[in-house]
């Protein structure tokens, strides 16, 4: 075949067309296969809130559940326990709950919580995702000789106050998880859905 | 800084050549696509072989991502379904693109087929490419029918229980017997779970595997002797001083542009029947498929899908049970022994003589009326109709070897003709 009286700049132009034409297509092509890849209806059903009863929850105690496959601890906190949060400041590594994806904005707070008395975490570690156990005795223990109590995790030696915050010098980075949630009543809390705006 | 342009492409060829001497890219470029030289007067008729390609790489990349969300087992298939049609993301449309694909596929094999059939492309040197294309075809249908069965819907339910016990008309010999071989392939004493997940095995791991070598193959043997064409010349036996056949066109750019032309065509109306009549008002996807399996009711009418329905109508034409398998068997073999029963000094139907043109139009229609009549629901004059057909269908068959050497035919010229 003959290169006679070719136009090189029009075929660049018409291969470099159709070269970006169909790239487009290719990856508009590719977005239903990777959407399918997203939670499906059934599995966002399953994901739904959950409901919590507070009602034999005795100060002190915490009970545990499962949303969306997750730990999630409700932890009744005793005045005595409520005390020891603004003292630890200085151990902890973000003790204003700065970094705003740990939190709900209703939650970034001193206690990291709704109402001061109930904690309500995912308990899943911020560093490998293990569930890390509550200490609440006061006093040494072997991983920290001045405990105050708190979250414990076995896996990796990281360490929790009372309001899930990580502590200073341990591998997770990062406090633990508040959900979002409401109080349905003085007794019922809904994991998974943030308060209600005041209609 | 940025590196100059010109310090940046040698890196990449020389990057290239690393690999080339590891690899044989460049080689294969060449020798199969930039200078593998294909005839220069293709017609509308050789879109249909990068088409099938097209399809292939379609169903195996949404089969994928069904097999992703699909239950092989009787109890969950059914309703994994339609989960994957109403709570998978975008779901629906990789079923609908799977289930029409499917469709899509006979279309594209069809008209391939005929082509092969109009310019007498099985002819010597090209009769492992039929065969192995005829292997596809069969390999192909045997996909086609285990996934159909997969839905496990009424008609893939009773489909299946109909479709193998085809296999109970064959006669006892020795330790084998229809009975027995019916049970084998179906693991129970009725199409049951054991059926369902041994055919998802067969359809997604199997089959798709024999494809791709049979696909390889098919390609492979092409490549070797080269393609036909419209006017069924050889275009190998008149090269120019480089060894290049002067009729030969590279395949790329020349063949990929004009392909990647047809795709544009093709996806338009494959998106048109996907988003528009995914189940093809019944054809493509039969109503009786929304209904889940019950081996308590057989539905009314029960029919293979579209492109199974020429041998279903063979096989009813035929008023007895193993006469019936055999003869719808035997149209399907018949094809395979194209290339010996075509005996004309041409290639081409449009330097063969008019037995050949006539006889090729009646075995087109006899193939779709066959089709036609396989939808039916089997009245005395479907039958009937059936009947002349099938013969008509065999006719073209057993009188080839005769019209093809003694009828009049055109002299073929020495150059391809680029229009006609």
């Amino acid at each position: 075949m003959s290169e006679n009286g070719v136009n090189k700049g029009r075929r660049r132009l018409l291969t470099a067309t159709t070269a970006v034409v169909g790239a487009a297509g290719a990856g508009l092509a590719a977005l239903p296969f990777i959407q399918s890849w997203q939670p499906s209806a059934k599995a966002k059903v399953v994901g739904a809130p959950v409901e919590f009863n507070l009602q034999p929850l005795e100060p002190g105690q915490i009970i545990r559940g499962l949303w969306r496959g997750k730990t999630i601890g409700i932890l009744r906190r005793t005045t005595e326990m409520l005390d020891t949060l603004p003292g630890l400041d200085s151990k902890l590594r973000d003790p204003d709950s700065a970094a705003e994806e740990q939190q709900p904005v209703y939650a970034q707070n001193q206690n990291r919580s709704i109402k001061p008395e109930y904690l309500v975490l995912v308990m899943n570690c911020t560093h490998l995702g293990c569930v890390p156990e509550l200490v609440p005795e006061v006093g040494a223990q072997p991983f920290d000789a001045e405990w105050q109590g708190g979250f414990y995790c076995p896996c990796h030696k990281s360490k929790f106050d009372l309001a899930g915050r990580v502590y200073d010098g341990v591998p997770a980075q990062l406090n633990l998880q508040v959900p979002p949630y409401q109080f349905l009543d003085d007794r019922t809390i809904v994991v998974g859905i943030d308060p209600q705006s005041p209609a | 800084m940025a590196r100059p342009a010109s310090s940046m492409r040698s890196q990449i060829s020389a990057l290239g050549n690393w690999v080339d001497k590891r690899l044989p890219v460049s080689s294969f470029w060449r020798d199969h696509l930039s200078e593998y030289y294909a005839p220069k007067n293709f017609n509308f008729w050789y879109f249909f072989g990068s088409l099938a390609l097209l399809v292939l790489v379609n169903q195996i990349v949404t089969g994928i991502f069904l097999t992703m969300q699909y239950k092989p087992s009787a109890a969950e298939a059914f309703a994994s379904v339609e989960f994957i049609m109403r709570d998978v993301p975008m779901g629906w449309l990789i079923r609908y693109l799977h289930s029409t694909g499917a469709s899509a596929f006979f279309i594209v094999i069809y008209l391939h087929m005929f082509r092969a059939l109009l310019y007498g492309s099985y002819r010597t040197p090209r009769e492992l490419i039929w065969i192995f294309g005829m292997l596809i075809y069969v390999v192909l249908m045997a996909e086609a029918f285990m996934g159909y069965v997969l839905p496990w819907g009424q008609m893939s339910y009773w489909g299946a229980q109909v479709i193998i016990s085809l296999f109970g008309a064959i006669p006892d010999l020795w330790i084998i017997s229809g009975d027995s071989l019916v049970e084998w392939i179906r693991g129970d004493y009725s199409v049951s779970d054991a059926t369902l997940n041994r055919f998802f095995a067969l359809h997604v791991i199997a089959l798709p595997l024999a494809l791709l070598l049979l696909v390889m193959l098919h390609l492979t043997a092409l490549h070797q002797v080269g393609s036909n064409n419209p006017d069924g010349i050889e275009i190998k036996q008149n090269k120019d001083s480089d060894g290049k056949p002067v009729d030969g066109i590279p395949f790329h750019p020349y063949y990929t542009v004009k392909d990647i032309f047809g795709v544009g065509m093709f996806m338009l109306l494959f998106a048109f029947m996907v988003f528009y009549a995914p189940d093809g008002g019944g054809i493509l996807l039969e109503h009786d498929n929304f209904v889940p399996a019950d081996p308590l009711v057989t539905p009314e009418h029960i029919k293979p899908v579209w492109y199974f329905t020429p041998f279903f109508a063979i096989l009813k034409a035929v008023p007895d049970k193993l006469g019936g398998v055999v003869v719808m068997g035997l149209a399907i073999v018949v094809l395979f022994l194209l290339p010996w029963l075509d005996r004309s000094p041409v290639k081409s139907i449009r330097y063969k003589g008019w037995l050949s043109k006539i006889s090729l139009t009646i075995f087109a229609i006899s193939f779709i009326r066959l089709g036609m009549l396989g939808i039916g629901e089997g009245t005395p004059a479907e039958l009937r109709e059936s009947q002349v057909w099938t013969a008509l269908y065999f006719l073209f068959f057993i009188t080839m070897p005769f019209f093809s050497r003694m009828e009049k035919t055109k002299p073929v010229p020495e150059r391809v003709t680029s229009s006609h």
